[in-house]
């Protein structure tokens, strides 16, 4: 299942990376390949901004402006002000 | 429970000194102590309050919690309980070590959340292993919702690893988390501040057996996040219940509009021109709610709000070709059926990319920036075409 396209902020610098595969390892939605020696976007459309990557790349190689995506907690956010924050009223295997 | 003067507990405590404090919350003021950190006393009266906990095993550092790798059947009861009510809310393990199996010092350790659906798959996941479990203070939230708000998180590891003196239990230096906390835990900076490797083990708790057999490789398959039929299935009765709110605020109005005539509420009209409004916010909320997660991939676009209009508008078409009671007579509620109904499976559907596994925030932001004025235009046409009717029946225009 796909979301919608051309909206991912994820930004890759290949400058900084070292090829350590972290980014493949903690990636749920296989968005990464290590391919000579460097990471590759394969697929861009299927990152969902969670930030595993990012918070795992030891090299700063990457940035993504990470959030809840969840309708709920933006339209709380734009009515009530302060950042759209997921107060988990679903219980779920993915995120709330 | 041992008195812990071993030089590991010396080395747990300079540990903790050099802990960095970027996090804020690493407990660096254990490590002024002069006590080493007392892990619980079991006692009796605790093995019997809760079931799960069968017994204890000695370690370096003191007593610890064995678990059963065994679900109750009141614990399945439970379980179901967390999926359709605020009972998971409070369903909570207490943080710290325990151990499944008769686990040592070579043992793997894997983490988890404390919210207690978590801390049973995991265990359920371990019959026949011998494993220590180390789970996190989340609040009681499971791991991936804890991950992106940061309580499963880089500087609760820490904390934890040094609060269960895990140094002097485990001889070696690896602990496998599950990949679905990785957003709020930062394996290079656990590995600075403990020694410890972070290992990322697979997204559900049932391939941890085959995990470990293959030597703590996660394959691509354990690696990916699925969401069949079934997730989604299970998780809409967390949608239609809060959607049941709308339902009853929207009964409550659309009775007293029916009803309102110009000397008083008759009831009689009331009824008969509310029910068929009724069963049609039902289906909307249903098709919102129910419909489009379980039918998600394969109604057309990839927009939740269109996929929600889509379903709507079928649903109350389908209705009302099987139920001719459900036609009104007069065009302009026909219109209006067709307006507003669509729009309310539409904003319900939405309300799903909170529990999906694969919407990130751009997307949603997209949708809202669009979705969001049409809903407010719809609600007041609909309105407009609601106080027309009104007026034209009576007699006012
Ligand atoms: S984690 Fe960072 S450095 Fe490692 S492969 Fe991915 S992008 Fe490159
Ligand atoms: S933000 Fe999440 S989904 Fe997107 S590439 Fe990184 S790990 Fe994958």
């Amino acid at each position: 299942m796909r979301y919608l396209s051309n909206v991912s902020t994820l930004e890759f610098y290949s400058g900084k990376c070292t090829g350590c595969g972290m980014c493949v390892n903690v990636c749920p939605h296989e968005v990464f390949e290590i391919r000579e020696g460097q990471a590759v976007i394969i697929e861009r459309n299927r990152c969902m901004e969670c930030g595993a990557c990012v918070t795992n790349c030891a090299f700063g190689a990457l940035s993504v402006a990470r959030g809840v995506g969840c309708a709920a907690a933006l339209i709380n956010s734009m009515i009530r002000g302060g950042e759209p924050t997921c107060d988990c009223t679903t219980e779920s295997s993915g995120c709330c | 429970m041992e008195k812990d003067n071993s030089p590991e507990a010396a080395d747990i405590k300079n540990r903790a000194k050099c802990a960095p404090s970027q996090g804020g919350t690493v407990c660096s003021c254990r490590a002024e102590k002069s006590e080493p950190v007392q892990l619980k006393q079991v006692t009796p009266e605790i093995v019997q309050h809760k079931r799960w906990i069968t017994g204890t095993v000695r370690t370096p550092m003191g007593v610890i919690y064995a678990v059963s790798t065994e679900i109750t059947k009141q614990e399945i009861f439970e379980h179901l309980m967390c999926r359709i009510s605020g009972f998971r809310k409070s369903y909570m393990v207490t943080p710290g070590l325990y151990a499944a199996g008769n686990p040592d010092s070579q043992s793997h350790v894997v983490v988890t959340a404390n919210y207690k659906l978590s801390f049973d798959k995991v265990r359920e996941s371990l019959a026949d292993e011998n494993v220590w479990i180390l789970v996190l203070d989340t609040k009681g939230i499971n791991v991936w919702c804890a991950a992106g708000k940061g309580t499963f998180g880089t500087a609760e590891l820490i904390n934890r690893i040094i609060m269960t003196q895990l140094t002097s239990i485990a001889g070696h230096r690896e602990i496998i988390l599950p990949q679905l906390g990785a957003p709020g835990v930062s394996a290079h900076q656990v590995k600075q501040a403990t020694g410890f490797q972070v290992l990322y083990g697979p997204v559900y708790a049932g391939d941890l057996k085959d995990y470990f057999k293959s030597g703590c490789v996660a394959s691509k398959s354990m690696r990916k996040v699925r969401f069949s039929m079934i997730d989604r299935l299970i998780l809409t009765p967390m949608e239609i219940i809060p959607a049941m709110g709308i339902f009853a605020v929207f009964t409550v109005i659309i009775f007293l509009y029916f009803g309102l005539s110009l000397s008083g509420i008759n009831f009689a009209d009331a009824f008969k021109g509310a029910f068929p409004f009724i069963v049609l916010c039902f289906t909307a909320i249903l098709s919102g709610a129910l419909i489009t997660p379980v039918l998600l991939p394969v109604i057309p676009f990839k927009s939740f709000a269109v996929k929600g209009w889509l379903a709507g508008i079928f649903m109350v078409w389908v209705s009302k070709q099987l139920f001719s009671w459900l036609n009104t007579p007069a065009p302009e509620l026909t219109f209006l059926t067709y307006l507003m109904f669509p729009m309310i499976s539409s904003y319900v559907a939405l309300q799903f990319t909170g529990s999906t596994t694969f919407t990130g925030m751009s997307g949603v932001k997209k949708e809202l920036k669009y979705a969001v004025p049409l809903y407010i235009i719809t609600a007041i046409m609909s309105i407009a075409v609601l106080v027309l009717y009104k007026a034209n029946q009576w007699r006012l225009l």
